[in-house]
C-alpha cells in the first residue's frame, strides 16, 4: 500500500522534504514504519524521541496503518 | 467554552483577556510565554516555530478538554500560538483561564502550558550568530 508520511522540525531537515511518499506492506505498524525510516535515514534514530501521528493522534506502536491515514512523523516537540 | 488558536501574527495579548471573561470568574489567569535572549548561554538571535496546524489545534483542544475535567469550575479557556520568525521580546504564545476562586485559575493555567508543551506538535528552531538548533531534539 502506499503512504505519505509529514514531516516536521529537525525530521523534516534531516529527510531533506516536507512529505515523503512510502510503498509499505499491507498492514505495516507504526513501529515498522518507524524501523524502517530509521534505517534509511539514521540520523532519525538519534533524536530523543520520535512518534507516528495518525489523524491527528498519536499512535501506540502495534496500530496498524492504513492508506487513507493521514500519517506524519513527530520528532521532539518544543513548543511554549 | 475554549478559544484555541494558532497564528503567524503577532497576538493580541489583552483579546486572550477579553476572550475569558466571564461573569461568573471571580479569577482571570494568564501564562504569557516570550523569545528569550539567551539559551544555555549562548546569545540567541531569533526563534523560528514551525506547526503541524490540523493536529496542534486538536491537541490543544484535547488539551484544554483535559484541564475542564480536571478543573471543572473553569469558565472559558484560551490558548493562542504564534509560529514563524519571531524576535526577541516577541509573544510566542498565550493561556488564559477564568475560574471562580483565584488557587484553581494559577493550577489550571499552569497545566495547561506544562501540557502544551509536552504534546502539542510545535518545534522551535533557535537562531544564534553562528548557528541553528532545534531545541529538545537530541538526548
Amino acid at each position: 500500500m502506499n503512504l505519505t508520511v509529514a514531516l516536521f522540525g529537525i525530521a523534516r531537515e534531516i529527510v531533506g522534504k516536507s512529505s515523503l511518499d512510502l510503498t509499505v506492506p499491507a498492514g505495516q505498524s507504526a513501529a515498522g514504519l518507524l524501523a524502517d525510516l530509521r534505517t534509511q535515514y539514521p540520523a532519525l534514530a538519534s533524536l530523543r524521541s520520535l512518534a507516528v501521528a495518525v489523524n491527528n493522534e498519536y499512535a501506540a506502536e502495534e496500530v496498524a496503518l492504513h492508506e487513507r491515514d493521514e500519517i506524519a512523523l513527530i520528532p521532539p516537540v518544543s513548543g511554549g | 467554552m475554549h478559544h484555541i488558536d494558532l497564528t503567524d501574527q503577532p497576538i493580541d495579548v489583552a483579546a486572550a483577556l477579553h476572550a475569558v471573561e466571564s461573569d461568573e470568574a471571580g479569577a482571570v489567569n494568564a501564562f504569557i510565554g516570550t523569545v528569550r535572549n539567551r539559551s544555555d548561554g549562548r546569545r540567541v538571535v531569533r526563534l523560528h516555530y514551525e506547526a503541524y496546524p490540523p493536529m496542534a489545534l486538536h491537541q490543544l483542544r484535547r488539551v484544554a478538554e483535559m484541564a475542564q475535567e480536571k478543573w471543572p469550575m473553569l469558565r472559558q479557556v484560551a490558548v493562542t500560538h504564534r509560529y514563524g520568525t519571531l524576535e526577541i521580546g516577541d509573544v510566542a504564545v498565550v493561556v488564559a483561564v477564568s475560574t471562580p476562586h483565584r488557587g484553581d485559575s494559577f493550577a489550571a493555567c499552569q497545566y495547561i502550558i506544562d501540557t502544551l508543551k509536552e504534546v502539542v506538535p510545535i518545534w522551535k528552531k533557535e537562531e544564534y550568530e553562528d548557528g541553528t538548533v532545534w531545541v529538545a531534539a537530541h538526548p
